[in-house]
């Protein structure tokens, strides 16, 4: 460690581990864990988001869940929450739903129309 | 990148590992185990959060939920609702005037607070540099040694207009630049973290919480003064802090940002931890270095500073820890940035450590200027139960009391001493209407009696002679013009003493007088505690209308000093009662007042043993 670039290098790598503290967060992913959605395999719709977003080292997009979901007859569901855009709310998820708005929607920044079950708030 | 989406930040601060925080950490381990949610949870440690009354606390993100009180038993539930099903649980929230707070960042007690000296702390593992680089940490000390002379890196101390928080309040930048000034061979810094005053665990908490920011700030401070060695001194009671700074100085020489020719430059840097043994004295500067050069730790008069002759002969700069802690920020957002806060004699913001009788006890920063309501009743949530406010001691035994006519006081150096109190390094206890003035006057005078390293007369004999002065109010023999007495003492010991211990021991005995004098008259002249603390000034009696003739109080009190039967009622024998309380307590009907006062019957029997020692001495 010599310069002011080499500890650059050091912080952005560790920045990565303290994301979920709050790093800077391009797409939020809030995966609905209401009781039908979990029955309806919201776990391993949360995992294969984990999975892919590892495997594509998209460092700025934060995977979460929350218990609180509406829309049951939807489930899985899933908020895809990006700054200055309306929320898009994807239903009836699997985990090969979820492979394609990565690739789609994260990725290219293209919404997938055919998934989406609501937008803005 | 990881399939981790949880950070569970455990507060392992002293007051919540001694709440039981190491053990829910084991059990958090286990359940995540059992349910094979190992590789979803990042379980981290942290140092103080500060609400060390909530503790065991921890904080879950990417939502920040705070939890607080946790027992093991409540791991369960958080696992599989939380964490697995993504619902976090309400009861373990912090609720109050029926609302719930999810968030950490929405917690009361973290309104008015800004934190800089405290800003990783709870935030981050201690024991990982990565962290530490993550939030910016060791960017400053790049930009001081690549890019600024050390004459620059004094002029930006000094434009921030940094105080020393170690107690004075010594302006930084002046004892820099006279280290700066001087041409030696060998320069050295050393960081005061002996933290003797009772009830303050400010340096502790950061040493513990933030090891790196400290290393960091102290390695600006050497560049500045042109030195290559510093020291930690820690007391040995605090030996996490002593492991984290040493664990973190050895990852500091891993990666190279210790050693030689750091970032490439001339600069070169060691350090070393020493540890002390306890004595509130060796906090004083002098001393201090006494004690690292191995000699006794006792202080020695200045002039010479030791910023002209201090460790082995050498210019060293002594900083407290928190000091040292502010240093990397001022760089990373600039000294104007940092002037901005506070006011304009004292900028910046100063950590707390807020105990006593008020609800959140803990570890707090706020800006400078804060008033002392704000202090008390904003963030330390006022007062437990039903109870008024009656003072507030800040600076510990060196200190001063105030009142609630100080309540809007804002606290900075000067608004403090002005008042008979001082900023001091932090601690603030807080006391409620059951308090004695004199009583507490009376533990500060004795725990400085006995850290006296009674070099000087002033402070050995003195002090000793305001204590006795002390007892014999507090136990019923005080004299008319004991008070005066007392000033006099104080006055004159502060004066005269060589080192601060002795000239600022007097401040709560005069602080107390000053403000409370009409205590100390009730105490000498009616022979009466109002708050009943002072067990000589008060008495226990028997209601004989409530009295049920149970014998209960007789049977239970350990010197036999009630007597009287089921028709009689019982009766207490004043004079051989001890104040011990039992019969008071259990009593089933409450027939047992707790009353202010001497009884009549031990003030006669007191002056019949006086006359008799009186003729004892006439013959
Ligand atoms: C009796 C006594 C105890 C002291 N204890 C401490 C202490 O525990 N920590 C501390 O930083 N300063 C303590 N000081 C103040 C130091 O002498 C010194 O002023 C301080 O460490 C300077 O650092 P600063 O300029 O950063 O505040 C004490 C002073 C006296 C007289
Ligand atoms: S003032 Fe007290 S502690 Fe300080 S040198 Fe004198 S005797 Fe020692
Ligand atoms: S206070 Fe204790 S010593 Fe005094 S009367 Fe009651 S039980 Fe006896
Ligand atoms: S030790 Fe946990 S909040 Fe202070």
């Amino acid at each position: 460690m010599k310069t002011l670039a080499d500890l650059k290098k050091i912080r952005e790598k560790a920045q990565e581990d303290l994301k979920l503290r709050g790093g800077n967060v391009r797409i939020k992913i809030v995966v609905g864990m209401g009781t039908s959605g979990i029955a309806m395999g919201a776990r391993e719709v949360m995992k294969t988001f984990l999975e892919e977003i590892a495997a594509r080292n998209l460092s700025d997009v934060l995977v979460t869940q929350t218990g609180e979901k509406g829309l049951s007859s939807m489930e899985p569901v899933v908020d895809l929450i990006e700054e200055g855009k309306p929320k898009v709310t994807y239903g009836n998820m699997n985990p090969d739903k979820v492979k394609k708005v990565v690739v789609e929607h994260i990725v290219n920044g293209r919404v997938v129309s055919d998934y989406v079950v609501a937008t803005g708030d | 990148m990881s399939l981790k989406h949880i950070d569970l930040l455990i507060c392992c601060g002293s007051g919540c590992i001694s709440a039981g925080a190491l053990k829910i950490k084991e059990r958090f381990h286990e359940v995540l185990k059992e349910h094979s949610a190992t590789n979803e949870v990042n379980i981290i440690e942290t140092g103080c959060m500060g609400p060390c009354d909530y503790g065991p606390v921890m904080v879950v993100y990417p939502e920040g939920i705070f939890y607080k009180k946790v027992t093991p038993d409540d791991v369960e539930e958080i696992v599989t609702e939380h964490f697995i099903k993504g619902r976090p649980v309400t009861r373990l929230m912090l609720q109050e005037d029926d609302k719930t707070f999810s968030a950490q960042k929405d917690v009361p007690f973290y309104q008015k607070q800004i934190k800089v000296a405290l800003e990783n702390c709870g935030y981050i593992n201690p024991e990982s540099l990565e962290e530490y680089i993550a939030t910016g940490g060791y960017e400053a000390l790049g930009k001081v040694l690549i890019e600024m002379k050390p004459q620059d890196v004094i002029n930006e101390i000094k434009a921030s207009g940094l105080r020393g928080r170690g107690g004075g309040g010594f302006p930084t930048h002046i004892k820099w630049q006279m280290v700066h000034d001087k041409k030696d061979d060998e320069k050295y810094v050393i960081c005061n973290g002996d933290e003797g005053d009772p009830g303050a665990f400010m340096d502790r908490s950061i040493l513990e919480g933030d090891p790196h920011r400290i290393l960091e700030g102290m390695m600006i401070a050497a560049y500045a003064m042109g030195a290559s060695m510093g020291f930690f001194y820690i007391r040995a009671e605090y030996p996490l802090a002593i492991k984290r700074i040493k664990t973190a100085i050895s990852q500091a020489k891993e990666l190279g940002l210790m050693g030689d020719n750091i970032f490439d430059t001339d600069f070169c840097f060691d350090a070393e931890v020493r540890t002390g043994a306890g004595a509130f004295v060796c906090g004083e500067e002098t001393a201090l270095i006494h004690s690292i050069e191995g000699e006794r730790g006792n202080p020695t008069p200045k002039p010479p500073y030791p910023a002209v002759k201090g460790l082995w002969g050498k210019p060293t700069v002594v900083n407290n820890v928190e000091t040292f802690g502010n240093i990397p920020t001022i760089f990373l957002k600039g000294a104007k940035w940092f002037a901005s806060m506070g006011t304009e004699k004292s900028p910046g913001t100063k950590v707390f450590a807020l105990t006593g009788d008020i609800r959140n006890t803990g570890l707090v920063e706020v800006p400078m200027g804060t008033t002392l309501r704000e202090l008390i009743f904003d963030v330390g949530g006022g007062m437990i139960g039903d109870h008024k406010f009656k003072a507030v001691q800040l600076g510990g035994p060196s200190g001063g009391c105030l009142t609630v006519e100080h309540l809007d006081t804002g606290v900075d150096y000067e608004s403090l001493k002005e008042r008979g109190s001082m900023m001091g390094s932090g601690g603030v206890i807080v006391m409620n209407e059951e308090k004695c003035m004199v009583n507490v006057a009376r533990f500060f005078m004795e725990f400085c009696v006995e850290e006296s390293c009674g070099k000087c007369s002033p402070c050995r004999i003195g002090l000793k002679q305001m204590l006795t002065v002390l007892d014999r109010i507090t136990n019923g023999h005080g004299r008319e013009g004991d008070i005066e007495e007392l000033q006099r003492l104080g006055e004159s010991i502060s004066k005269l003493s060589l080192c601060g211990l002795g000239q600022t021991a007097p401040n709560p005995v005069l602080s107390t007088i000053r403000y409370f004098r009409d205590e100390y008259e009730a105490h000498i002249r009616d022979r009466s505690c109002a708050t009943k603390v002072c067990n000589d000034l008060m008495h226990y009696d028997i209601d004989k209308d409530r009295c049920i003739g149970c014998s209960l109080c007789a049977r239970n009190c350990p010197v036999d000093c009630i007597s009287g039967s089921r028709e009689e009622k019982y009766t207490i024998h004043q004079v051989d009662c001890i104040k011990c309380g039992n019969c008071f307590d259990v009593c089933p009907v409450k027939a047992i007042d707790k009353l202010p006062g001497m009884h009549p019957d031990v003030v006669a029997h007191r002056s019949e043993l006086s006359k008799a020692v009186n003729q004892y001495e006439d013959l």
